[in-house]
């Protein structure tokens, strides 16, 4: 039922890098790799009732979260964009939308509407956890019974929107890890898929190399002042060098000394790739096919629910010491080229790479691997992540509310 | 031949050990990937899986190489062999 693209490979062979996946098509043209029916709270006290009605109706899920109350300015627009952007991925196929008052609540169903799925919303005042949940409930139970009978279809390779960001990174994600993801990347770009990577503050100490990967003059210099407003911000915010946090003790465990060390095995995961924008937190890309950096927290939940809130569909995910994060709609691909992560936790890798390090796999053996894996979990095959009921959803907060 | 430590760069002053530990005096298999090249050091510490090891000797205040950039300042001097990690070298930002 595929049809093939044949890529030679710098040891010779050739591995048949498929042009479709099986996916779900959306009415506004992108295709998903999952099938969700979620449950949003646009604030954190609505998570009691979304939470309910997720229980009640099979099948669906909720996505709750600590913040949505109060928030002004920039931090503001950025959870309206990171709620609606959820809403609207095409891994969701619909969306109950549940707030304390009515006019935040229509904001993000409006901005979802756009997509032409199925949404509705529903507000908690005047009528109480219990009526507002029963409401929920029935229609929550309609979206999922429609949902329930889509069916996968042979979608191109270019509805993959693939997101990556790396954690618990070790001196193995940068020897063969990170440049397996970017061996994946150096052979899908050209069959016109998105891709993002993220992470500004891991970038410190490369960040004049990575600016030197930007496809145009423009898109190096909006990295530059991107990378260093945030980095201004943590020389702002430091009380101390940063030691507890940067790298983390994870890494320094795994052998990672200094930031800049880390910065440069996180930028082996673009490969030989050059960005043509730069991206907001959770902005969606609108240049068309091809790398973007987004302007993300390093923290692993934070940065993958602000690239699936940008519409990204799947997600790869290299680790040293063992990260197991996961997200509620974005499937997470885990990969590791530490043999110690493997044998003590396997069950959290989807993807290992460690004979990389043993020289009995060479990088592009491995880029092949993890581009099968991604198919397989593009047509539906489970990650880790999901199997062990990993939905870390995390909204990024820019400072306090007033 | 089993690869003991892989280095990324020519210009690099570090290795990295990638069996599970290295021991010291064992003499180590060294594969530098850039070139595809090989080389041998014999070790002074015992260094695990993912650490790096000196490939030079290292004075307070050099630089260290690795993917052939500078990821930060030695500040103990480090002989040939011994174990590079945060007790002897800081990073040059924050």
């Amino acid at each position: 039922m595929f049809t093939f693209t044949m890529l030679k490979q710098r040891n010779g062979s050739f591995m048949e890098i498929p042009k479709s996946f099986l996916g779900y098509k959306r009415e506004n043209g992108r295709a998903g790799t999952r099938n969700h029916v979620i449950i949003l709270p646009v604030d954190d006290i609505s998570n009691a009732c979304a939470e309910a009605v997720a229980n009640n109706i099979k099948g669906t899920i909720a996505l709750p979260h600590s913040y949505g109350r109060l928030q002004f300015g920039a931090d503001l627009e950025l959870h309206f964009r990171t709620m609606i952007g959820t809403g609207c991925n095409p891994n969701v196929a619909a969306v109950i939308v549940i707030g304390i008052e009515p006019k935040w609540t229509k904001k993000i169903v409006d901005g979802i509407a756009k997509t032409g799925k199925p949404v509705e919303g529903f507000h908690i005042e005047r009528t109480g956890d219990i009526g507002t949940t029963m409401k929920a409930s029935k229609k929550a139970q309609e979206f999922v019974m429609w949902a329930s009978e889509k069916q996968r279809e042979e979608c191109p390779m270019s509805d993959l929107w693939i997101s990556v960001k790396c954690g618990e990174s070790d001196t193995t994600s940068g020897l063969a890890a990170n440049p397996t993801v970017g061996n994946l990347m150096d052979k899908l770009e050209p069959l016109g898929v998105h891709l993002c990577f993220g992470e500004t503050s891991e970038l410190t100490g490369a960040e004049q190399v990575c600016a030197t990967r930007g496809a145009t003059k423009e898109a190096s210099e909006k990295f530059m002042k991107t990378w260093s407003s945030y980095n201004d911000f943590i020389l702002k915010e430091a009380t101390d060098d940063l030691s507890e946090s940067q790298p983390t003790a994870g890494n320094i465990a795994g052998g990672l000394t200094t930031i800049e060390e880390k910065a440069f095995g996180n930028f082996q995961k673009i490969g030989n790739c050059k960005f043509i924008d730069v991206l907001e937190p959770a902005e969606e890309p609108t240049k068309g096919k091809g790398l973007y950096f987004m302007d993300t927290s390093s923290a692993a939940a934070e940065c993958v629910t602000l690239q699936a809130a940008a519409g990204f569909n799947i997600h790869l995910f290299p680790t040293g010491q063992g990260n197991i994060v996961g997200n509620p709609i974005e499937p997470v691909v885990k990969l590791t080229a530490n043999p110690l992560t493997v044998k003590g936790m396997g069950e959290h890798i989807d993807c290992d790479v460690s004979k990389i390090l043993s020289r009995e796999m060479n990088l592009s053996e491995a880029g092949d691997e993890l581009i099968k894996t991604t198919l397989r979990v593009a047509n539906g095959r489970l990650t880790c992540a999901e199997a062990l009921g990993h939905k870390e959803f995390v909204m990024t907060k820019l400072y306090r509310s007033a | 031949m089993a690869t003991d430590i892989i280095i990324h760069d020519k210009k690099d002053n570090v290795g990295v050990v990638v069996i599970e530990k290295i021991t010291p005096k064992q003499d180590c298999a060294c594969w530098i990937m850039e070139d595809d090249s090989s080389t041998n050091i014999q070790s002074l510490d015992e260094i695990p899986l993912g650490h790096k090891i000196a490939m030079v000797d290292l004075n307070e205040g050099d630089t260290i190489l690795k993917y052939g950039h500078d990821i930060g300042k030695v500040v103990k001097s480090i002989k040939k062999g011994e174990h590079v990690h945060v007790h002897n070298v800081k990073t040059k930002k924050w």
